[in-house]
């Protein structure tokens, strides 16, 4: 069902894992499949310098939300907002089965809650 | 290491079922319908596939059929017997596999009525006789669920719809060699069987129907078995199943029990763990586990890749985000039930494997569990 680039991205993701003090936090979950993303962002300078993730979810969640973080890292704060699922997609090898497509829909939410939160907080 | 924790879902060919099929792709290779010896052949080893699967299951063999899978065998049962009668009430469960289910939903949509039985959180099924009517046509219960292992008490429900003269429909294709089958014991009128379950070859199964238990056919052709279900038969298939029953042994079946035992205790032991169904009235070789915290189809993918293969609810739900409908049925929350596992082992299950499991599947949790939003 799954490509080889998203299997490997599921296997070993590189920002899985959690920011200890945080700039912004976002959760947000797909009430359809029940799944569950977290998303952690350190800004400096208006610049996303770090992206970890939580998530409880299938295999292409996994590999979405460590996609997002590596996407959004080095991003200043409007061009993280203007990540897109295709984007994600796209980084993923471009191979995502249309049922999972949401799965990226829910990274692209999660980093916005995440950013909303920076923003209240600063 | 590569192990096979997944034959509820299709199980590996047994070595002498090959063995016992292989004349029958060409050396006999006659029609059972055709008069010559070629023909004659082959009808002489399909009736004596038809005995070896009757005296099985103690019935006769003039009421055994063969069909081409167990989903089809469900469905000559359900539909056979509704469109016979024409309309009226069906009983069946929330638990049943998609052949029984998706029928039925089917038949809602021709007029039919339908009931579907709640279970309770075992997977026993409830008040019963309450839900029976008096236009009730049709009962279908199966006899042990293919995801939570659950073996129903199939002898009392037959004997309450023999007395109402309701015709009653079992699956019984994942008990089947596993647990004894009496049909007369059991009250039974209609019992579907497959063969790719019991290292048999697939695309075989067969349909049990009882002595003046009539059907209306559902497939139009020739004359073949009995008249109600056409199509030339799958002679080396057919022989296959039958040998594939004859094979399972009482030790294999206590061997499987004691790994199964094993397998379970040893799960249990990783903490925020819960077996699901029953544990005593359970098939031998079904273990079904909720992680919690950690999602199913991550789980999965991560024991693959140690060579592990287990599923998830049932292969055939695989393709939807919806979690189990066994599992909803069963009362677990929508989030413990997207955690599930099932492990289902099989005669050829080592000790060593199932040692290997337990560690990695612990293993495997720990690290999703590390990378959980919802554990708190
Ligand atoms: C309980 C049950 N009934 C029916 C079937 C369908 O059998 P088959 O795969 O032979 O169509 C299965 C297996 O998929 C099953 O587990
Ligand atoms: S199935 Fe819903 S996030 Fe992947």
């Amino acid at each position: 069902m799954y490509s080889e680039s998203i299997i490997k991205r599921f296997r070993n993701p590189k920002f899985a894992g959690e920011i200890k003090n945080a700039d912004g936090v976002g959760e947000e979950g797909n009430i359809r499949c029940g799944d569950i993303m977290k998303v952690y962002i350190k800004v400096k300078n208006n610049k996303i310098t770090d992206a970890k993730f939580k998530t409880f979810g299938c295999a292409a969640a996994i590999a979405a939300s460590d996609a997002l973080c590596e996407l959004s890292i080095g991003k200043t704060i409007e061009e993280a907002l203007k990540i897109t699922k295709s984007d994600i997609i796209n980084l993923l090898g471009g191979d995502v089965p249309p049922i999972k497509h949401h799965c990226s829909i829910l990274g692209v939410e999660t980093l916005h809650k995440a950013i909303e939160n920076y923003k209240t907080k600063s | 290491m590569r192990v096979y924790l997944d034959n509820a879902a299709t199980t590996k060919v047994d070595d002498e079922v090959i063995k016992a099929m292989n004349p029958y792709f060409n050396k006999i290779y006659g029609n059972a319908s055709s008069l010559h010896s070629f023909g004659n052949e082959a009808k002489n080893a399909l009736e004596n596939s038809r005995r070896i699967i009757a005296e099985k299951i103690n019935a006769d063999t003039s009421e055994i059929i063969f069909v081409a899978s167990g989903t089809e065998a469900d469905n000559l049962a359900i539909l056979g017997t509704a469109f016979l009668k024409e309309k009226g009430h069906i009983l069946t469960t929330k638990i049943e596999h998609p052949a029984v289910l998706e029928t039925c939903k089917e038949l809602e949509k021709r007029g039919f009525q339908v009931t579907y039985l709640d279970v309770d959180k075992e997977g026993f099924i409830k008040n019963f006789e309450d839900n029976l009517r008096k236009d009730t046509i049709l009962v279908s219960v199966m006899h042990a669920n293919n995801e939570i292992g659950t073996i129903q008490n199939i002898e009392r429900i037959g004997k309450i719809c023999r007395e109402k003269n309701i015709v009653f429909h079992s699956d019984c294709v994942q008990s089947f060699t596993k647990e004894s089958i009496d049909v007369k014991k059991m009250n039974l009128d209609l019992a579907s069987f497959s063969s790719h379950k019991i290292h048999g070859p697939k695309g075989v199964a067969a349909l049990y129907i009882r002595k003046g238990i009539k059907l209306k056919r559902i497939i139009y052709g020739g004359h073949h078995e009995l008249n109600i279900r056409p199509g030339t038969e799958n002679i080396p298939g057919i022989v296959g199943f039958a040998k594939a029953s004859q094979l399972l042994n009482k030790n294999e079946i206590e061997r499987t029990t004691k790994l199964r035992n094993k397998l379970i205790d040893g799960l249990l032991k990783i903490p925020d763990t819960k077996l699901n169904g029953s544990r005593e009235r359970r098939l031998c070789n079904n273990v079904n586990v909720s992680f919690k915290y950690v999602e199913g189809e991550s789980l999965l993918l991560y024991l693959d890749e140690k060579g592990i293969a287990v599923s998830t609810g049932s292969a055939c739900s695989s393709q939807t985000l919806e979690p189990s409908h066994v599992l909803l049925a069963i009362g677990l929350p929508h989030e413990i039930a997207h955690g599930t596992i099932r492990f289902s082992l099989s005669k050829y299950t080592t000790e060593k494997e199932i040692d290997y499991t337990i560690k990695s599947v612990k293993e495997v949790v720990e690290k999703l569990r590390k990378i959980s939003p919802i554990r708190r």
